[in-house]
């Protein structure tokens, strides 16, 4: 009896080690987060006192290694900002529509074989893209637009946009399957065409999820690195919007790729310039992540409940 | 189709003649059809972009891909180049990141799934992962950079902190995988564990690990097929572009695929924009891409032996 005891309370204590155990896998992304925010701050602050935070925010000079060194993140931002709306513009369109033929119009053979293939778009590495937007797409380009530097926006995006592709259109896709069959039936029996169906009543009954999908795929393309670094140029400068010709076929530099030039030079570990990596990583960071909440806010809110 | 056929204009009061309603359904027929064959375009758009692109590089890499490139080291010459040093790097680091990232991914699905139902303190970490899940994968290099090197004094590029940061990289896709496969084992399986007697985790152990393996090997093998394609959060930690030497331990320095790619895509000289690089990214996608293929293979398996169940 006295051996039983000792077994049971042997096997106790197992299920609250194990238990524990668990939980500090579990906390490890809580202490990820944390972690993240705490480096990211760290050397900021150091960052902030070296540089003042007025001309972080306002200066429009980015020259963090050649002489006069200059910290202004606005033409990192205008480059992340000009590729990201580029980007979008060639990803949503192609990204809705697929996810509306997929949910609307395919059969579920071509469907079970369609979503895989979509898929595998977003799993070819971006420095891959990279290689193919500099080596492949722009010289093609170049042969129509002949204007087109070497480095520019407009290949980075079309590689990009297409990676971003899966995205949207399986969260869309998600949303559009939500819609329950009676509205459609109750809108084709009023005679309207499949067409008008699916423009009048199912993207609007599924656009929370469809315009959190555009959010999100917006923050995947302001935290999109190699691409963009490598097709896109490193030349920091503030983009003129109303000029197509500057804003598609000119380089610039985005945060992301400022930061792996940094990442690659012989910049040491305790220089301004090494830490003003973190300032730059800090604010896309927030960006990001406030573009993430966003999305998933107006997914929850304005979800139509059936 | 009779003659009371009224279309949409109805609404705004006008009511058409047969002939004109016929018109405007033709019309939106038309309108239809158009709106059809664009979606497929769209659907379609991104899939033959890439065939094209992935036909030209294996094109390209033909002449180049072979065993002296696998078997050497990266030379200026594009005729002895090889991808030796970064394709041990990759798979070094990416084995590690298996041997880590699969237990803390598998036990922190265990306790959101197992231990911590509907708890507050299990929604906190649900966000956070999903949260985490969002963040850039660059940012992910600095902490790697600000925590391992900076903090814990770690060298420079070295196997061990590329493989700490990149777990930290996929565990958000880890675990959420497993939760799926996690979820998808029936409690009547769990009830009857415990009804004979099994404590919690003797009834995880010999129930529900067993049943949910393949759901989560598949997610995990996902997970490593994207970290095999990582190059900025290595570049961040300071990984060599370029290494003559594989890594002979985890403490070494290390260059990896995507890494080497990227230094080459850089090198003016026709033999390596047109060749040399090619090959070297046939290699990763071969690898890439054979990893995704175990993946919904095991997926496929594992489904259709639940369907006969």
């Amino acid at each position: 009896m006295d051996l039983d005891i000792h077994k049971q309370f042997r096997v106790d204590i197992k299920e609250h080690i194990v238990r524990y155990i668990f939980f500090s896998f579990a906390f490890l992304s809580v202490i990820t987060t944390v972690g993240i925010v705490i480096v990211l701050l760290t050397d900021s602050v150091i960052f902030f006192s070296e540089v003042s935070i007025v001309e972080f925010f306002t200066s429009t000079r980015w020259s963090p290694t050649i002489k006069p060194v200059e910290f202004g993140v606005l033409p990192l931002i205008s480059g992340t900002l000009t590729f990201t709306l580029v980007t979008s513009l060639i990803a949503i369109p192609a990204g809705l529509l697929a996810a509306i033929y997929l949910s609307e119009y395919a059969d579920e053979r071509v469907r079970s074989v369609l979503k895989p293939t979509l898929e595998v778009l977003a799993g070819i590495p971006t420095v891959v893209y990279g290689y193919f937007a500099l080596v492949y797409i722009t010289p093609m380009l170049k042969s129509f637009i002949p204007q087109m530097s070497t480095f520019n926006v407009l290949s980075a995006s079309i590689v990009v946009g297409i990676m971003i592709i899966p995205t949207i259109a399986s969260i869309s896709e998600d949303a559009m399957r939500a819609v329950p069959n009676t509205l459609r039936h109750a809108a084709f029996g009023l005679g309207v065409t499949k067409f008008q169906v699916t423009t009048t009543v199912v993207v609007p009954a599924a656009l929370s999820g469809i315009v959190s999908s555009f959010i999100l795929g917006m923050s995947r393309a302001i935290g999109e690195t190699m691409a963009v670094t490598i097709a896109g140029g490193n030349l920091s400068r503030m983009v003129n919007w109303l000029k197509p010709g500057d804003t598609l076929f000119e380089p610039v530099q985005t945060m992301t790729a400022a930061m792996v030039e940094i990442g690659i030079s012989d910049v040491t570990g305790d220089s301004v310039a090494y830490r003003s990596l973190f300032a730059v990583g800090l604010t896309l960071f927030l960006m990001t992540m406030v573009l993430n909440m966003v999305s998933q806010y107006i997914k929850r809110k304005y979800r139509e409940k059936y | 189709m009779s003659e009371m056929q009224l279309t949409m204009n109805e609404s705004k009061g006008t009511v058409l003649s047969s002939s004109e309603a016929k018109d405007n359904i033709k019309k939106e027929k038309v309108k239809g059809i158009i709106f059809q064959i664009m979606c497929v375009i769209a659907a379609l758009f991104g899939i033959v972009s890439l065939g094209a692109l992935l036909m030209y590089v294996i094109y390209e890499a033909a002449g180049w891909l072979d065993w002296q490139f696998i078997s050497s080291s990266p030379s200026r010459f594009a005729e002895k180049a090889g991808v030796l040093p970064p394709l041990v790097g990759s798979s070094f680091v990416i084995a590690l990141v298996a041997l880590f990232s699969l237990p803390l991914g598998v036990g922190s699905a265990i306790y959101l799934e197992e231990y911590s139902k509907q708890s507050y303190l299990r929604r906190f970490i649900e966000i956070n992962i999903a949260n985490l899940a969002g963040v850039p994968s660059i940012v992910y290099g600095l902490l790697g950079l600000g925590l391992f090197v900076s903090t814990f004094n770690l060298p420079h590029g070295i196997v061990l902190v590329g493989a700490f940061t990149l777990t930290l990289r996929v565990l958000p896709i880890v675990i959420v995988s497993s939760q799926e496969a996690i979820k998808a084992v029936p409690d009547l399986q769990r009830h009857a564990s415990l009804g004979l007697g099994a404590t919690r985790w003797q009834m995880i152990r010999t129930v529900v690990l067993p049943e949910a393996m393949p759901g989560v090997l598949t997610g995990t093998i996902i997970a490593l097929a994207n970290a095999m394609g990582e190059t900025a959060p290595l570049i961040m930690i300071g990984a060599a572009t370029t290494m003559f030497t594989p890594p002979h331990g985890i403490m070494s320095s290390f260059s990896a695929l995507p890494l080497q790619i990227y230094a080459w895509s850089d090198f003016p000289q026709s033999e390596f924009q047109h060749g040399v690089t090619p090959a070297a990214i046939v290699v990763l996608l071969v690898i890439i891409l054979s990893l995704n293929g175990i993946a919904i293979y095991a997926r496929n398996k594992f489904y259709q032996r639940n369907r006969q169940k």
